[in-house]
């Protein structure tokens, strides 16, 4: 690969194997995979997959038995752990929010971890762009809002510091199918509007239709197939077909493609 | 006297007893909380540590108040005696509890809050003082709150190593029959223990995260309330169980030769086909309260106690007479007969170390007078309180001391021995005496008064049982001095069991 293509890549991983120490079976086998700058890569497979041990080499909350993974042209292993996730946004499910920050501390923490002045302004900046009047959620405790509520402070932590990259792990899976639907639709505007390269986790095949730019689908620590939306529509691998069956079963699913 | 003259009278004595006691507790806490939280903190970073560090907190917490002082009495720099070692073993008391919460704290942090806050970017440090901690406060709070009630509990026994606080009244209280210090002292403390608890309860809830709806305050209520009804019903036994007809009931004091002349009676009453229950050691003025109340029908007690203690005259130096009045006054007020002086007095036994009273040639309390101003005193809590005691001692022989030590009596043998002290007031009988080369100053001015040993028994018992009048006949003038210090010698120093130590001297009369 050519300096100019790496340019282009944000994320690559090179023969990531992933064991752990007791475990007969390894954990991820000979990945293989690289996230162009802007594009939305989705991880979809069944629990146990691998995926979600996938997006975590990334921060470097976890570090690859044996190959690398790249971020911005450098190993995970040569970045500073602390710089590497300062640049990186991270959503998990049910937000990971503090409970003993409020609302705008809770946005605000990378910010000034990072030591920036006006922090409040970026704060409610934030709250507005995910739909949060900060007069009224600025100062609220986070179990003092609904799971959705919840899901989007914890996107507009994620962007606060303006991070390259965020990572998305089943960000909508604890939520109520039509509040999931309406979070899917803004994200999908947001991340178009923002430009931001993401790599998201779920198992959901139509939350990976409706975001992703590729597909990736994992099975058993392998990544099995990668390709965009349509020419995955059209795989006849069976595992894609699995999944699409699923897909058959619900009614609305032509309207949303 | 009401408890509440005594209060008024000795307002000021408690205040600074409190003052003392409170202090104690405090700084043993700052220091334990500036010990244990931080080592909590390593721990939960040191997974292969928590094991052994866990495990000598734990054994700390079982050893037993007064056996950790009496372990570090003798040891240099951080052993002796005052207020440094009540600290040591209130700190070693308190850290246990302040190091498990902060572990259960800690890791009890929800996992997907600590991943995202690594997965911010924060350091270690920065996920310790911005998150764990924070929600780890109430727990660890509670931690520090269970380690400050232990401690109002433990500093009570503080006393016993002369470092002062509530101790001194409880002490004091049990054993000179006085209830009013006991009282000031024990309700004192139950009483710091709860305004402890309540602030700290206070603490806790405002400083813990999801805050749930508030307990009924009564239920937090319900241990103390639980530990004061357990109490009081076990004393409530101890004095109002009534005498069994077929049975006689023997007590003792809480120390050996007690124990020693209620364990012959008990042996000679078994050879006569009486059977004998043995309620021995016990502390302070119960077995006189068992006594009256007929929980127990006999117990070995000395004359001057009787008569100071007890009938609460003024001392007296005529044998003579106390034996006569103590015998006159028990048949009038109590019903209880006094049988005659077994042989023996168990007086307070002036001390020093036997090198010194060489080398200064030193033989009564008049010639080592001079001395005393260079000289630091340790005497039991009960000689510094009672009539016959301290004050009218240092009066008759006019001894200034450099310094004067409340303690427990049991450790100021020791305390003599390793030169933390250079004069004590010890028991005449005591078997250390000769062992660790202590040399008793004679009472030339005949100012203690005298304790000959008897036994109490009630009339309505002598009755009953025909063989113990017998029994009281034949240990009439049968034990001396020498031979009391050689029996004591044989339980304390040469570790024997009381009961053979009795058995062999039974058999030697025979």
């Amino acid at each position: 690969m050519n300096d100019a293509a790496a340019n282009h890549q944000l994320v690559q991983f090179h023969n990531v194997n992933f064991t752990l120490p007791n475990a007969p079976e390894s954990i991820i086998s000979d990945l293989n995979l690289s996230v162009a700058k802007g594009e939305t890569l989705v991880l979809l497979g069944e629990s146990g997959s691998g995926k979600t041990t996938t997006l975590k080499f990334v921060n470097r909350l976890l570090v690859p038995t044996s190959g690398e993974v790249i971020v911005e042209g450098k190993s995970t292993t040569a970045w500073d752990p602390i710089a590497l996730r300062r640049r990186i946004g991270y959503v998990i499910q049910e937000g990971g929010l503090f409970p003993h920050f409020t609302i705008a501390r809770n946005v605000g923490v990378v910010p000034s971890l990072l030591g920036w002045d006006q922090i409040d302004a970026r704060v409610e900046e934030l709250l507005n762009l995910v739909g949060l009047p900060p007069e009224k959620f600025a100062a609220r405790y986070p179990r003092e809002l609904s799971g959705g509520q919840r899901q989007r402070v914890g996107v507009a932590r994620a962007l606060a510091a303006d991070p390259p990259l965020l990572l998305l792990d089943e960000p909508f899976g604890a939520l109520d199918p039509l509040t999931r639907a309406s979070l899917q639709r803004e994200f999908a505007d947001l991340s178009k509007r923002l430009g931001k390269t993401a790599i998201l986790v779920t198992h959901d095949v139509r939350e990976a239709l409706l975001l992703g730019s590729r597909i990736g689908l994992m099975h058993r620590g392998r990544l099995l197939l990668l390709e965009t939306p349509e020419r995955f529509l059209a795989s006849d691998n069976p595992q894609a077909h699995a999944y699409l069956d699923t897909l058959a079963l619900t009614a609305n699913a032509g309207e949303k493609r | 006297m009401s408890f509440w003259q005594f209060l008024q009278l000795n307002w000021s004595e408690l205040l600074g007893l409190i003052d003392q006691h409170v202090k104690l507790v405090l700084i043993a806490i700052v220091v334990a909380v500036v010990i244990g939280v931080p080592t909590g903190i390593l721990l939960t970073r040191h997974r292969a540590l928590r094991g052994p560090v866990l495990g000598i907190a734990n054994v700390m917490q079982t050893i037993p108040s007064l056996a950790l002082f009496g372990f570090l009495i003798p040891l240099p720099f951080i052993g002796g005696i005052g207020a440094r070692t009540a600290l040591i073993a209130l700190v070693l008391y308190s850290l246990l509890p302040i190091i498990r919460n902060t572990i259960t704290g800690i890791l009890g942090v929800e996992p997907s809050v600590r991943e995202a806050a690594v997965a911010m970017g924060m350091t270690d440090g920065q996920v310790l003082r911005h998150v764990e901690l924070p929600l780890a406060m109430g727990v660890i709070v509670t931690g520090i709150r269970v380690a400050t009630v232990i401690a109002v509990g433990v500093t009570t026994i503080a006393a016993a190593v002369g470092a002062g606080g509530l101790g001194v009244y409880i002490f004091r209280g049990l054993r000179q029959y006085d209830n009013n210090l006991l009282l000031a002292g024990a309700l004192s403390s139950a009483l710091l223990a709860l305004v402890a608890d309540f602030s700290l309860g206070l603490i806790q809830r405002w400083l813990t995260v999801d805050r749930k709806p508030a307990q009924p305050r009564l239920r937090k209520l319900v241990p103390v309330a639980a530990a004061v009804i357990i109490l009081l019903v076990s004393v409530l036994l101890l004095r109002d169980g009534s005498s069994n007809t077929d049975k006689i009931s023997i007590g003792s004091k809480d120390f050996t030769e007690s124990a020693l002349l209620a364990e012959i009676v008990a042996q000679m009453l078994e050879a006569r086909g009486v059977s004998v229950e043995r309620r021995f050691e016990l502390g302070g003025n119960l077995p006189h309260d068992a006594l009256v109340s007929g929980t127990l029908d006999l117990y070995p007690e000395y004359t001057g106690t009787a008569y100071t203690a007890i009938l609460h005259h003024p001392p007296i130096s005529d044998p003579r007479a106390v034996y006569d009045q103590t015998k006159q006054e028990y048949a009038d007020k109590f019903r209880v007969e006094v049988s005659a002086p077994i042989g023996f007095e168990n007086t307070f036994a002036i001390l020093i170390r036997g090198a010194e009273a060489r080398q200064l040639n030193l033989k009564t309390i008049s010639d080592a007078a001079p001395h005393t101003s260079k000289w630091r005193a340790g005497f039991g809590q009960d000689f510094m309180s009672r009539a016959d005691g301290y004050p009218g001692f240092s009066k008759t022989y006019l001894l200034k001391f450099a310094e004067v030590r409340e303690m427990d009596l049991s450790l100021t043998y020791i305390a003599l021995s390793s030169r933390q002290v250079d004069l004590i007031a010890g028991n005449s009988t005591e078997g250390r005496i000769a062992t660790l080369d202590l040399f008793q100053l004679a009472d030339d001015r005949r100012y203690f008064p005298p304790y000959e040993a008897v036994y109490l028994v009630r009339q309505d018992t002598l009755q009953r049982v025909p063989a113990l009048r017998e029994v009281l006949a034949k240990l009439a003038n049968a034990i001396s001095t020498e031979e009391m210090r050689r029996l004591n010698y044989e339980v304390d120093g040469n570790r024997r069991d009381p009961k053979e130590v009795v058995r062999q001297w039974i058999g030697g009369k025979q």
